[in-house]
């Protein structure tokens, strides 16, 4: 019996101690684990639900089971329209800033004097809030009375581009805006650039390499995996690209505030991208059983492009030391 | 795999229950007014901001004098969405005012604002002392879930100074008269572009919108029961567009977009109609206080919105439509909200006080033939168009406005140039409108 207690003893201590164990690792991770299961999972999984559903958010959603799906890919012009803008914007932005950002940073490299002031300056773009960024780039690029033009005027072009008031302009008015608050992935191109090991310059010279040769097989891998990481991050901020667009598409048309939803997307909806198509119909046209289906749709092929991109990245990334993005 | 789904099930019953829904309450909460009442505070939510807001909000000191036991809290900038947010957590506002009457169809639909028949049932609520035109747009179905608080009225403004130099007597009164009155009046720089438009025909120029054109033309939304786009079917819609082609094309849809993307914001100063870059334009009746208060020395006109030339007798009426009022499902003090609502509807001294001093119309026979209110040859105008039985709006839907944004994704195409094909296009945005009705939420 002693035998048997002691057994018994033996086995209950340790649960004891594992139970209060994992209660006091419970209780450290309850503020993280409260919001994740309220804040995150619960919307998300009631978001799913949603999309099975003809909900207006003013009444009981009401299952349909996928026919707010296949009306999107069967019967909704918008959705293709906002998919082909967010498309645009992506492949031509995010090239775009990686080039731009990498070329500022490389500048910002050269200054032997000064360069902290010179990287304040460049970074603080990015610190603007997108709403007021959005505004001022709207008045610089006025057509009629905006500085660009002005200037462009000047230099002889007598019909200059209407930027954000034109169909085929505005979308490279948002891409310059995006060059504009640079200093984000600037700073991190300037980090990758400063980690490049001066040795390998040294080597490069040794071996009579120009300028150009040594960008091209000594700067441009080593910074690679920066530049993956600057590409995952800008397909997923331009397929969710929402205040730039929302703010530039209302404020050009310069109506009233009731006139908002028929405003969205100007002009001729050349600036319906996926994220502000969403917000129209959830919370203008109350469609949200149909706007819940738009969102999980922008989930997987967010989700789909950033695994393409994971994938083909084995290719091209070269990670010191021979390590890869598994 | 079992465990996953099983898991998803329970989350999607918790997701519904959590829902806010269920329908209103058909029984109406009332209260004596004589009688003795514990002091109650009542909220109501609304869209006027600035000027409008301070001007809107004293006419709370009648009601609280009215009815000492309650005091007013008015909340202003509040939007639909965050009035629906508001529905949907179970906090709403007792009173909810809008400027959407797109969203009444929506309203009334889900119950998300209250039916408010048996309150007017069990108050003898005169429901004839508001015309019908507002009445319609407040209402959806069997449901009478807003009320009008005030309505727009939609006309032409021009500046008389102008018309007079360019030797034009009178303001037009048909759309031929309009074109040819815009030519005269337009003035253009030695390059080709616009200096001065006569009249903007373009799609989201102010207040210039295919809904307003479209009531211009008395073209039919829908079919009689309102199941099916008539926008594909009713001729009205392929002459509008026509006109208005035509009409731009006159500026040269390049020239014109370029004027437009130049034109000051609609609620500041530098409106063009302030700034004389443009000589005639179709705004609300709103604009007259605006205009007393920011441009107090320019000497303009009002008068109807020219009509087609082949319906020259309907010339008076025009689009109305406005401020809608209502009690949001789960009000706390329903009682108190019906006494608001009924005041804000219907007291003579405060829909003058508003329409004298906001200038939007007020929507009772006793208040438009009130003598103190402040009528000036400008606003009658809009008084008149409002008292036009011709007058209206497009009738309300459980889409909201998906309509309207429907068909301008389409003009905007078809005033530049980029579509061509009228009658392809007209019966494309009603197939998209047919499948909306069909899709709704």
């Amino acid at each position: 019996m002693k035998a048997a207690s002691g057994v018994g003893a033996i086995q209950r201590r340790p649960r004891k101690r594992d139970v209060r164990h994992a209660v006091t690792v419970l209780l450290f991770m309850s503020p993280w684990l409260i919001g994740f299961l309220g804040l995150i999972l619960y919307p998300m999984l009631s978001s799913l639900y949603f999309s099975f559903t003809r909900y207006s958010l003013l009444s009981t959603p009401e299952w349909i089971g996928l026919q707010n799906y296949s009306f999107m890919f069967t019967r909704d012009p918008y959705f293709w329209l906002a998919m082909r803008n967010t498309l645009w914007v992506i492949a031509v932005g995010v090239p775009s800033r990686i080039v731009f950002g990498i070329f500022t940073a490389w500048l910002l490299t050269l200054p032997r004097r000064g360069s902290r002031v010179y990287r304040t300056l460049y970074f603080m773009p990015s610190m603007a809030p997108p709403a007021a960024a959005a505004l001022a780039f709207i008045l610089v690029f006025q057509p009629s009375f905006g500085p660009v033009n002005t200037i462009l005027r000047g230099l002889g072009w007598h019909n200059p581009p209407l930027w954000f008031y034109g169909p085929n302009t505005s979308k490279w008015g948002l891409v310059i805006l995006g060059l504009w608050g640079i200093g984000d992935a600037m700073i991190i191109f300037l980090a990758g650039l400063l980690d490049v090991p001066q040795q390998l310059y040294e080597a490069a010279d040794i071996e009579g390499a120009t300028g150009v040769q040594k960008f091209r097989f000594v700067t441009l891998p080593m910074i690679s995996p920066v530049i993956f990481f600057s590409t995952v991050i800008g397909v997923i901020y331009g397929f969710q690209l929402f205040t730039q667009a929302y703010v530039t598409s209302v404020a050009v048309t310069g109506s009233s505030v009731t006139d908002v939803a028929s405003n969205i997307g100007s002009p001729q909806g050349s600036m319906l991208f996926f994220s502000v198509y969403l917000y129209e119909k959830g919370f203008l046209n109350f469609q949200m059983g149909y706007a819940s289906a738009l969102a999980w749709v922008l989930l997987v092929i967010t989700m789909a492009c950033t695994l393409l991109i994971i994938r083909g990245s084995r290719r091209w990334v070269h990670y010191q030391g021979g390590g890869a993005f598994r | 795999m079992r465990r996953l789904l099983g898991a998803l099930a329970v989350f999607a019953i918790v997701a519904a229950a959590c829902t806010a829904g269920g329908e209103s309450s058909d029984t109406a909460a009332t209260v004596n007014p004589s009688g003795s009442h514990e002091p109650v505070t009542i909220n109501i939510w609304g869209a006027w901001t600035g000027r409008e807001l301070r001007q809107f909000n004293q006419i709370f000191d009648g009601f609280e004098q009215k009815y000492p036991w309650i005091t007013v809290n008015s909340d202003g900038g509040v939007g639909d969405q965050k009035i629906v947010a508001a529905i949907n957590s179970g906090e709403p506002p007792d009173v909810a005012l809008s400027f959407t009457p797109d969203n009444v169809g929506q309203f009334c639909a889900s119950g998300a604002w209250q039916n408010l028949t048996s309150y007017m049932q069990s108050t003898d609520f005169d429901v004839s002392q508001i015309p019908e035109g507002a009445l319609a747009y407040t209402s959806y179905g069997d449901s009478q879930c807003a009320l009008p608080f005030l309505t727009d009225t939609y006309g032409l403004y021009y500046n008389s100074d102008m018309l007079k130099k360019a030797g034009i007597s009178e303001p037009p009164k048909t759309l031929s008269e309009l074109v040819a009155d815009a030519k005269k009046l337009t003035v253009r720089n030695p390059d080709g572009s616009i200096e001065v438009a006569g009249f903007v025909p373009w799609f989201g120029y102010y207040e210039f919108t295919p809904l307003n054109l479209s009531i211009m033309y008395n073209a039919e939304w829908y079919n009689a029961d309102g199941t099916e786009s008539a926008i594909g079917t009713d001729p009205a819609w392929k002459q509008m567009f026509q006109w208005q082609k035509q009409f731009v094309d006159w500026y040269g849809a390049d020239e014109l977009r370029r004027f437009v993307a130049g034109a000051g914001n609609e609620f500041s100063t530098s409106h063009d109609f302030y700034a004389g870059r443009v000589a005639m334009m179709l705004d609300g009746e709103w604009r007259t206080a605006f205009l007393a208060d920011e441009k107090p020395d320019l000497e303009y006109g009002t008068a109807p919105l020219p009509v087609p030339d082949d319906r020259a007798s309907d010339y008076g009426m025009g689009p109305m439509y406005g401020t809608i009022i209502g009690m949001p499902r789960g009000a706390p003090n329903p009682a108190e909200a019906w006494l608001l609502l009924q005041y804000m509807a219907t007291d003579t001294d405060t829909l003058v006080y508003m329409a004298n001093n906001v200038r939007n119309v007020p929507t009772t026979f006793a208040a438009l033939d009130a003598p103190d209110l402040d009528v000036t040859p400008q606003f009658e105008t809009f008084l008149d168009i409002f008292k036009n039985p011709d007058s209206h709006d497009k009738p309300p839907t459980p889409i909201g406005s998906a309509d309207q944004d429907i068909l301008s994704s389409f003009a905007e195409k078809w005033e530049s140039g980029q579509e061509t094909d009228l009658n392809g296009g007209l019966s494309d945005v009603a197939q998209q409108i047919d499948d909306q009705l069909v899709q709704g939420g």
